[in-house]
């Protein structure tokens, strides 16, 4: 279809920057549901929810508007995607689902507390894991014939996506544990330094992992990155950088810097994910063009999207102002 | 046995959108309901009006949740058992749910937390107006929903080009045919549920003698509002029949259980329909009174199914039922409103034990009336997917398997199912829990430090007697 502006970069702009946002903000929420099992008391994991009470659902929320925005702008994303992780996006919806639940009725519970943590925490951990999952998919490429998907029902579970996912939950785990330092204080705080450098060797070997498997299973990331040297490994280098930033705010105990650092290194990660496989957006067939919707249907959309974004930015912005600073122990957010 | 996936995802979208439509048609109609009592609380001295909006803002937070909750699967459904629909309709589909994902969002963020967490800490004026702000974006968000719908019900304003819908016309593919009655109808029946929930409750309450003042005063303007909405409701599902019979006459036939076109059709009351046979068993109805509803003239002549191919025609059964339960109900709710406004000499309405025994069961009829509302108007679409344009089958997602649908069918079930029963059961204790022990303003302790999440509005425990 014609246009007259070609929105798809714009589109591909907003999309993306709603991924990134999710997966930062939504990522150290799941992370304390992954943390919540290995958390040495009741009143510990009290603390921990009530660090994330104010922004969960809002956190949540992106989700749903970068579903609903997917198949505005790039429907084929969301009709190849949708059918190749068919049991996957169930995993992740009742894992959702369950925490969300859990999350509500666990303030309001007394006696049936443990069974809200449990559901808590399972909800969590295969929620992640289905995202890691749907990020391996995406690099693994899908089967498609005439812009619709033909592979088969576990295409999504492989080795390698095995691997995305459980690099996810040591990923969310890290984001939870360097948010906990940054939200918390005393006996809570000295945990979660004391595991955030197990989490980082985790993260690190499944990053390391993963970057030597991609481009041995993808000829054109392969050549992307070894054909010659180019600007593309700033962004792995930018991640080592974070890691490094980490270790040592780590060292000195400091307490926004790692949170802010572990944003870093899935920032650049992610980054570095965009410019290995981009422009091809449902791999190895389709690009952002051949899966964006008409160009009138984009331009629709962006009009109210233009509008309500800022608003929104500024109302997330706020929350986390008015929420700021620590949470102690007792301290009730519901 | 083989598993259909057509069959399995259409029992799995129907199963997922009917457990999701019951939250949002109730706290649709309730928000105008608070609305309503806050304006009086605004003009008037008398107390009650604030208790009842305080607890129906309680019960409003807790069925929203759920709402949003058992709404997340929706936006992945589209894509997950229907990608080809999707993949076809996605021009002007993907740009309307995504419009309604964005007036939820814009509500959620801005009104609903002063709505819910504000009362006392913000001026009258500005706490009315985000009541009245949030009443009217739960109607904007289900209007998108409403012509999405309709517009798979009508479609217009689009050309296929290959295998995609193009828009040609937003305005046109928008406001379709359809659209009009049933967002009017779709609206009303949210008031229509608010009202009989609140009617029931109330009820309930004066029935245990519990905070009488308010809940006469609540019983009173409800029944009021029912008595001129049942019967509104009445005549404007005939406008949207008739609407149907001039665009989806095959849907009109099947609501009939008509077979044949011809005149003096009669109203059926009973009939068993039979696909195979093409014609009722057991027919008990009133002599030309179909041809009366529907052309104003005992002699004019009604389509019947004999002028749709089978292969096109609804399966009738269903959709002749589901009709009769929603008109039934839809009577029966007539029928309870005016008895209210007899009972209504002398009071005796907040007495009669038997009339609040009834209005404590009626509240949950609008709840069954529209979904079988919704299984007439959906079922009656079949075989088409998107009216005229494309089949059920030509819809689904190509590479689902049935045993893949079967899986997440019964998955979502046990997901639900237990939604359901621990946010049914919390709602009970909140019932339970009354209008007595509220707060009279929100709890004053680090009060910019409340979370603003629906359910953390409310703060009765999980347990019984847990306080």
């Amino acid at each position: 279809m014609e246009s007259m502006f070609d929105l798809v970069p714009i589109w591909a702009g907003i999309i993306g920057f709603g991924i990134i946002m999710y997966v930062l903000m939504d990522g150290f929420d799941l992370g304390q549901g992954i943390l919540f099992p290995f958390a040495r008391n009741e009143q510990d994991r009290d603390t921990m929810m009530n660090s994330v009470a104010p922004v969960w659902d809002g956190n949540e929320t992106w989700l749903v508007l970068g579903g609903a925005g997917l198949l505005a702008a790039f429907p084929l994303v969301y009709t190849v995607f949708l059918p190749a992780l068919y049991l996957g996006v169930f995993v992740l919806l009742a894992g959702l689902i369950f925490r969300g639940v859990a999350f509500e009725f666990r303030f309001k519970a007394r006696t049936s507390k443990y069974l809200w943590s449990w559901s808590f925490s399972v909800g969590s951990i295969l929620a992640t894991f289905a995202q890691g999952a749907v990020v391996g998919s995406y690099i693994q490429g899908f089967e498609t014939e005439n812009f619709r998907y033909v592979g088969g029902a576990f295409d999504w579970l492989t080795p390698f996506t095995v691997l995305t996912g459980l690099g996810m939950i040591a990923g969310y785990a890290l984001l939870g544990s360097t948010w906990l330092i940054l939200k918390t204080e005393g006996a809570l705080q000295d945990w979660a330094y004391r595991i955030t450098p197990r989490l980082l060797v985790m993260v690190v070997a499944v990053f390391i992992v993963i970057s030597i498997w991609t481009p041995l299973m993808d000829p054109m990331v392969m050549s992307r990155w070894f054909d010659q040297l180019s600007l593309i490994w700033l962004l792995p280098v930018g991640a080592l950088i974070s890691m490094a930033i980490l270790v040592r705010a780590l060292i000195k105990r400091q307490e926004a810097l790692p949170f802010v650092a572990t944003m870093g290194i899935f920032v650049f990660t992610y980054l570095g994910l965009a410019a290995s496989k981009l422009p091809y957006i449902v791999p190895p067939s389709y690009t952002l063009w051949d899966a964006a919707s008409a160009g009138e249907s984009q331009l629709f959309l962006l009009i109210g999207l233009l509008f309500v974004i800022p608003f929104v930015l500024m109302y997330t912005a706020w929350t986390y102002w008015v929420f700021r600073g620590k949470v102690k122990a007792g301290m009730g957010y519901h | 046995m083989e598993l259909d996936p057509l069959f399995l995802s259409r029992l799995q979208f129907a199963f997922v959108v009917s457990f999701h439509a019951i939250f949002p048609v109730f706290t649709i109609g309730l928000a105008s309901y608070i609305a309503v009592l806050e304006g009086f609380a605004y003009k008037s001295d008398n107390p009650v009006w604030s208790i009842l909006s305080r607890f129906w803002t309680r019960v409003f937070a807790v069925v929203f949740g759920m709402g949003v909750v058992s709404g997340i699967v929706m936006a992945f459904q589209f894509g997950t058992n229907w990608s080809n629909f999707s993949y076809t309709s996605a021009n002007f589909l993907g740009p309307i749910l995504s419009y309604e994902v964005v007036t939820a969002f814009f509500l959620e963020a801005a009104f609903l937390g002063v709505l819910l967490f504000g009362r006392g800490k913000v001026p009258p004026g500005v706490f009315l107006l985000s009541a009245i702000l949030v009443a009217t974006g739960t109607f904007i968000s289900s209007f998108w929903i409403l012509s999405a719908n309709s517009w798979m019900q009508t479609p217009a304003g689009v050309e296929m080009r290959g295998d995609l819908l193009y828009v040609t016309s937003w305005m046109d593919a928008i406001f379709n045919a359809s659209l009009p009655y049933r967002f009017a109808h779709m609206a009303l029946a949210s008031f229509l549920t608010a009202g009989f929930v609140v009617a029931g409750v109330s009820a309930w309450y004066l029935l245990l003698g519990r905070e009488v003042r308010a809940n006469r005063a609540a019983l009173s303007m409800t029944l009021w509002l029912l008595l001129l909405i049942a019967p509104l409701q009445a005549w404007v599902g005939d406008l949207h029949g008739l609407n149907t019979l001039e665009h989806q006459p095959a849907k009109v036939s099947a609501m009939e259980g008509n077979w044949e076109t011809r005149s003096n059709v009669p109203l059926l009351l009973f009939a068993w329909p039979d696909q195979e046979t093409q014609s009722n068993r057991f027919e008990i109805g009133i002599p030309g009174a179909a041809s009366w509803i529907l052309t104003h003239d005992v002699n004019g002549i009604v389509p019947g199914l004999d002028q749709i191919a089978r292969e096109d025609q609804p399966p009738v059964w269903p959709v002749f039922w589901s009709f009769r339960v929603m008109v039934g109900l839809g009577l029966l709710m007539i029928a309870t409103a005016v008895a209210g406004l007899i009972l209504r000499r002398n009071g005796a309405v907040y007495n009669t034990r038997w009339y609040l025994h009834s209005l404590r069961l009626m509240s949950i009829t609008p709840f069954v009336a529209v979904l079988a509302g919704w299984f007439t108007t959906e079922i009656g679409r079949g075989p088409w997917l998107i009216y005229g344009i494309m089949r059920f089958e030509e819809g689904l997602t190509p590479s689902l398997q049935g045993w893949m649908a079967l899986t997440t069918l019964i998955g979502y079930v046990l997901v639900y199912a237990i939604i359901f029963i621990a946010g049914l059961y919390y709602l009970m204790r909140l019932l339970r829990d009354g209008m007595e022990s509220q707060p009279a303003t929100e709890q004053e302790d680090a009060p910019s430090h409340r979370a603003k999440r629906p359910l953390s509005a409310v703060d009765v425990p999980f347990e019984e007697g847990a306080r």
